[in-house]
C-alpha cells in the first residue's frame, strides 16, 4: 500500500508532504502512548495518533516513520507541521476515530507487523 | 582512542517540548557518518527514551555519545532523585511518571525496557538523592 492509498481509504486531508505520497508503507501502529510506539513500531510504518505535540514528530523521526495520521479531527499547529516538513514526513488528518481508522486500513491489507 | 568522535549535550529539564533535540542531532550525525540504518535506529530510540526520562524524572542532565568504528556508547548522567528499585523500574508497564506526562504520550512504563531492548548492553548506576548514570552501548 502507498501513503496515497491510505489517504484515499480514510478520505484524509494532506497537511504536509504532498509530494511524498507515493512511498510504500508495510505496517501501521495506532497509539497515543509514544513509548508503546517506540517499543513496537516497524520500518516503513504509518503512525495513527490523537496526540498532538512535538514528541509525536520526534517519535516518528526516531523510527523513520513514513506517515503520521492524526485521527478524531485533531489539528496539529504550524510549528508541528513545519517540524514534519523539515523531516520529510507526510502528515494526514482524518475525522475518523482511532478504532475506525485502524480498522479501515487493516481491512485494506495493512497489518500491525509480527508480535 | 584515536578514531573516537565525542558528542556532548546539556539536557534542559525545563521544557518538555524540546526533549529529544539531542537524540535528533545524534541521529542526523550518525546518518551523515554512514553508520548502518539498523544501528542508527537503535541508538536513536534508546537515547530518545533516555533523554525523555531525564526531562521527566531528573530535571535534565548531560549526555555524552562516543562513536568509534566498532560501537556507539551513550552515557546519560543526571543529578535527579535516583531509582529506588531498578528491577521494578525495568518491568514493562511500571511507571512513576505523573498524569500530566501521560497526557503528553509518555509514562507508559516502557522507557527503560525499550532502552535495554534496543542496545547491546546497558548499565544503571543509581544513588538515591544523588543521581543516575546510565551507560548504553550499540555495536556497529
Amino acid at each position: 500500500m502507498t501513503v496515497r492509498d491510505a489517504k484515499n481509504i480514510l478520505g484524509a486531508r494532506v497537511l504536509a508532504g504532498e509530494d511524498l505520497l507515493d512511498q510504500e508503507v508495510r505496517s501501521a501502529c495506532g497509539s497515543d502512548m509514544m513509548s508503546d510506539v517506540l517499543a513496537f513500531s516497524k520500518d516503513h510504518s504509518i503512525l495513527l495518533t490523537g496526540l498532538c505535540n512535538p514528541q509525536v514528530i520526534r517519535t516518528a523521526e526516531m523510527l523513520d516513520i513514513v506517515c503520521l495520521i492524526f485521527v478524531r479531527g485533531k489539528k496539529p499547529d504550524d510549528t508541528l507541521l513545519e517540524m514534519a516538513r523539515e523531516r520529510g514526513l507526510v502528515v494526514l488528518a482524518t475525522g475518523h476515530r482511532m478504532f475506525s481508522a485502524c480498522g479501515m486500513l487493516y481491512e485494506a491489507g495493512l497489518n500491525g507487523g509480527a508480535v | 582512542m584515536e578514531d573516537a568522535i565525542v558528542l556532548s549535550y546539556a539536557i534542559s529539564g525545563e521544557d518538555f517540548t524540546r526533549a529529544g533535540e539531542a537524540s535528533s542531532d545524534v541521529k542526523k550525525k550518525l546518518k551523515q557518518m554512514g553508520v548502518s540504518p539498523e544501528a542508527v535506529r537503535k541508538v536513536a530510540i534508546a537515547m530518545y527514551e533516555g533523554e525523555i526520562n531525564m526531562v521527566i524524572h531528573a530535571n535534565g542532565g548531560e549526555i555524552t555519545v562516543t562513536i568509534t568504528p566498532e560501537e556507539i556508547c551513550m552515557v546519560l548522567d543526571d543529578v535527579g532523585p535516583g531509582i529506588p528499585d531498578v528491577d521494578l523500574a525495568m518491568q514493562a508497564g511500571y511507571s512513576t511518571a505523573p498524569d500530566e506526562i501521560r497526557s503528553l504520550g509518555f509514562g507508559a512504563g516502557m522507557g527503560l525496557p525499550n532502552m535495554k531492548k534496543y542496545t547491546d548492553s546497558m548499565e544503571i548506576d543509581t544513588r538515591i538523592g544523588e543521581g543516575t548514570k546510565i551507560t548504553m552501548v550499540v555495536k556497529i
